[in-house]
């Protein structure tokens, strides 16, 4: 068995704390775990991603290029960024909300976020995309979208284990005093993605 | 019992070293190693074990020292770059040796992801006669962290454990061999006075026969490690070691009847027995390896004296990159590379991507940048506005030189206020070069608090002591900021929280000698050009400390806001200081501040229509 899940987004979005999160879940059910993530200056409104490589035969921690089973973008430029490591067949899962980036630098594109979305529809058929960072919103804190995301992952069976299982995970990693909205963050987005809702290009 | 965890490289090591009956921890905080102390301290309490955030590496090293000549067993942490402060005890800690144990955790930063530069340890292990251990992930850190303690001990030499970015900051199912650390049985003997601790040349004369024969031993007992591995049967052999290894395991499945890997854990003294034998077994060999051309010297060397009919490929022909990062991929190319030259039909399959990268649509920019509310942007605007009065006023133009840590942005879009950085603390030291060489421009020189401490304070006596005409800003922001907020010197506190007396950098700077010291708070932006002119105006050597807090450790709890009715869409705010909280959306004319906001009041300080002020208490 192999399973790589490659999350990415903006430093400050918890792309580690959910890697963290999907690593202990895997251990949990029994799995073998590996992650590589990117740590030190992107943290500062940079580009962040996170490797989870899952399975028997775990090798290095980074996934190669065209690996990847399952996407998961906090971020639309950020999803686009990362679908090189995406296998054929693979599946994403994206937050539709954008983040600008913090300047401009000369030469740097604009940002068109609902043209890298559609492009992301058009490409891959097997994707789910929302405004997770709204509906963590909704939950409690913008600051969640993360944790709504794994919700969402784990609901719509995207991942190697039950969402119980990850649902245990955060009871015990995170903070008490942050818990009760992120409980509602992971439940809110498994009610959204319940069959029969219009989510992204899945009917 | 065993117990499996969830552990990053550096807290893995962290538990080896507990295990290992380790008593003195010390170290200089830098990526990619700055867990391993971090996570001893969680412990070093209930262990019983002493810790400490040094000043630098050098320092770090000569404590650690100290305490594995009286006996006991010492861990120094430090990042590449940070052996490079403490090579010169090192160098003459080879021929001397140590009592107890001395391992030196070493993270090396192939990429580089944060570091100024791609050097190899392996390689300085060798230069300064010091065994390296190469561990390819967490597990294999964390037993050979043990091993590394054990061979310190028995040979009386410091030993290396060097890690690479991807086992230090690899998070892995680790299995230990104890469940929770238990309390340091503390075996030292005490300092005993001897002159084989006071280095003279007579002494070095008599030591290096002793240093080299240890190389020798050394070698031997590696050889027959079984960190050092053969797998496979082909006739094409491959030498790895450390995470190129694995990324070599992934790269050659479904043809392992066609190679033989040999992987290398105990990288230096080169295990040449062990490496005699796989090389007899092959006809030509690859090798692969991240930085410098290390094991692929070893092998040639050793094909040499062995006069083996062996082809190497490696990067000396071009077969492999000889700097970057390497992953599968990276490692797939150069190996069908060799199949290609070797006539051989077969070739490593990469996975195919949904996607190529070239079919991707244009992407914006995402560089990294200082923090929304970050005190440095303050003092970089302020030197900036009083930089263009100097202009304009006597056509004096002025060169900033910056160093290692956060500040270092300051030198993105649109600040663009770092023209050198070399390493830590040669901001001041530079920029006393360059006023010798452009007496007409003026000299300014960032630095952080932490890196004050490190490295700053010799190059603030030297200015002095020699009449540069430079001014130095000190950013204190009262933490170790770019590598995860360490205390330091300055702060009062030391790395287990306990209160400690508190180096006022001011005062330093004033008994060093500098006539012009002044100290501003970051929160008036008036107070702090005003500030710049005058330290610029100086005549001589003149300092300022800007004190501001890190928006890292401390909240303000305020939000600013942009009145809609009164800005004007002018755009200053973001053409000038490229907040991260400041947004203007697509289309859109006037601008808006997001929830991240800090409160600093920079943007209200330059907004040329007032129209930003506080929104009251942030939620």
């Amino acid at each position: 068995m192999k399973y790589d899940i490659l999350i990415a987004g903006v430093g400050g979005q918890g792309v580690v704390l959910a890697s963290r999160m999907l690593a202990l879940a895997a251990m949990k059910a029994g799995f073998r775990v590996s992650t590589a993530e990117t740590i030190g200056m992107s943290q500062r409104e940079g580009s962040v991603s996170s490797h989870i490589r899952i399975g028997d035969e775990i090798s290095g921690s980074l996934i190669p290029a065209g690996q990847a089973d399952l996407l998961i973008g906090l971020e639309p430029a950020e999803t686009v960024r990362n679908l090189p490591f995406l296998k054929k067949g693979g599946k994403i899962l994206s937050n539709s909300h954008a983040i600008a980036p913090a300047s401009k630098p000369p030469g740097s594109p604009e940002y068109a976020p609902e043209a890298l979305l559609a492009f992301l529809k058009a490409l891959i058929p097997d994707m789910l995309c929302l405004d997770f960072t709204r509906l963590a919103e909704e939950a409690g804190t913008y600051r969640a979208a993360n944790v709504a995301m794994l919700g969402a992952a784990a609901g719509a069976g995207m991942l190697p284990f039950s969402k119980e299982t990850i649902l245990s995970v955060l009871e015990t990693e995170i903070p008490e005093k942050h818990r009760a909205v992120n409980r509602a963050a992971f439940e809110g987005a498994i009610e959204k993605i319940k069959p029969g809702t219009l989510i992204g290009n899945r009917r | 019992m065993t117990e499996k965890k969830l552990l990053m490289g550096n807290e893995a090591i962290a538990l080896g070293a507990i295990e290992a009956g380790v008593q003195v921890v010390t170290g200089y905080p830098g990526t990619p190693s700055t867990e391993a102390l971090e996570t001893v301290v969680r412990y070093a309490d209930r262990c019983g074990i002493y810790t400490e955030w040094s000043s630098n590496e050098k320092v770090a090293l000569e404590t650690a020292v100290g305490a594995a000549y009286s006996g006991a067993k010492a861990l120094v942490t430090m990042k590449q770059v940070g052996l490079n402060v403490a090579s010169d005890p090192l160098m003459s800690l080879s021929y001397i040796g140590v009592k107890g144990a001395l391992v030196l955790l070493v993270a090396d930063d192939p990429g580089p992801h944060s570091s100024q530069t791609e050097q190899d340890t392996r390689v300085f292990g060798h230069f300064a006669n010091i065994p390296v251990l190469d561990p390819a992930n967490p597990q294999e850190a964390y037993e050979l962290t043990k091993l590394a303690f054990e061979l310190s001990h028995e040979f009386e030499v410091p030993v290396i454990l060097r890690t690479t970015t991807r086992v230090s900051h690899s998070c892995e199912d680790v299995e230990l061999a104890v469940a929770e650390p238990a309390p340091v049985e503390a075996s030292c003997e005490g300092f005993v006075k001897d002159r084989r601790w006071t280095i003279f040349p007579r002494l070095t004369t008599e030591r290096h026969p002793w240093l080299e024969n240890v190389q020798v031993q050394l070698s031997e007992r590696f050889s027959e490690l079984p960190y050092n591995s053969v797998s496979g049967s082909g006739k094409i052999g491959i030498i790895a070691s450390g995470v190129s290894a694995l990324y070599v395991k992934e790269a050659v499945k479904g043809f392992e009847g066609l190679f033989t890997l040999f992987r290398v854990g105990t990288v230096h003294p080169f295990p040449e027995q062990a490496a005699l034998s796989f090389l007899k077994g092959v006809e030509k060999l690859i090798v692969v390896e991240e930085l410098d051309p290390y094991l692929e010297e070893q092998a040639l060397q050793l094909i040499g004296k062995a006069h083996l009919p062996v082809d190497v490929y490696g990067k000396k022909n071009g077969f492999f990159p000889v700097g970057g990062e390497y992953n599968v991929d990276i490692v797939i190319d150069g190996i069908n590379k060799v199949l290609s030259k070797l006539g051989e039909p077969s070739r490593l399959s990469h996975a195919s991507p949904a996607v190529l990268r070239e079919e991707l649509p244009p992407l914006p920019v995402r560089a990294p940048t200082l923090c929304a509310g970050c005190m440095h942007r303050t003092v970089f605007y302020a030197f900036k506005q009083a930089a263009k009065q100097l202009k304009k006023d006597s056509q004096v133009e002025t060169i900033f030189s910056g160093d290692i840590g956060c500040y270092t942005l300051g030198n993105a879009f649109p600040l663009n206020m770092v023209e050198t950085c070399l390493c830590m603390g040669a901001g001041m030291s530079i920029a006393g070069g360059l006023s010798r060489t452009n007496s007409e421009v003026k000299q300014v020189a960032f630095i952080g608090d932490s890196t004050f401490f490190h490295s700053g304070i010799p190059a603030v006596i030297n200015a002095v002591y020699n009449g540069a005409d430079v001014t130095l800003a000190v950013l204190d922001n009262r933490t170790t900021a770019m590598t995860g907020h360490q205390p330091h010197p300055g702060i009062g506190v030391t790395v287990l929280g306990n209160p400690s007396k508190a180096i006022d950098i001011a005062g330093v700077i004033r008994s060093c000698g500098i006539g012009s010291v002044r100290t501003v708070e970051t929160v008036n932006l008036e107070g702090c050009i005003e500030a710049a002119k005058e330290a610029m105006e100086f005549k001589g050597p003149s300092a300022i400390v800007f004190k501001g807090n890190c928006v890292g450790i401390t909240k303000s709890g305020i939000k600013l806001t942009i009145d809609t009715e009164s800005c004007t869409g002018c755009g200053f705010c973001i053409k000038q200081l490229g907040c991260p909280a400041i947004f203007l959306p697509p289309g859109e004319e006037k601008p808006f501040i997001l929830d991240s906001c800090n409160g600093c009041g920079l943007c209200a300080q330059i907004c040329p229509s007032e129209s930003i002020s506080e929104d009251g208490v942030k939620k």
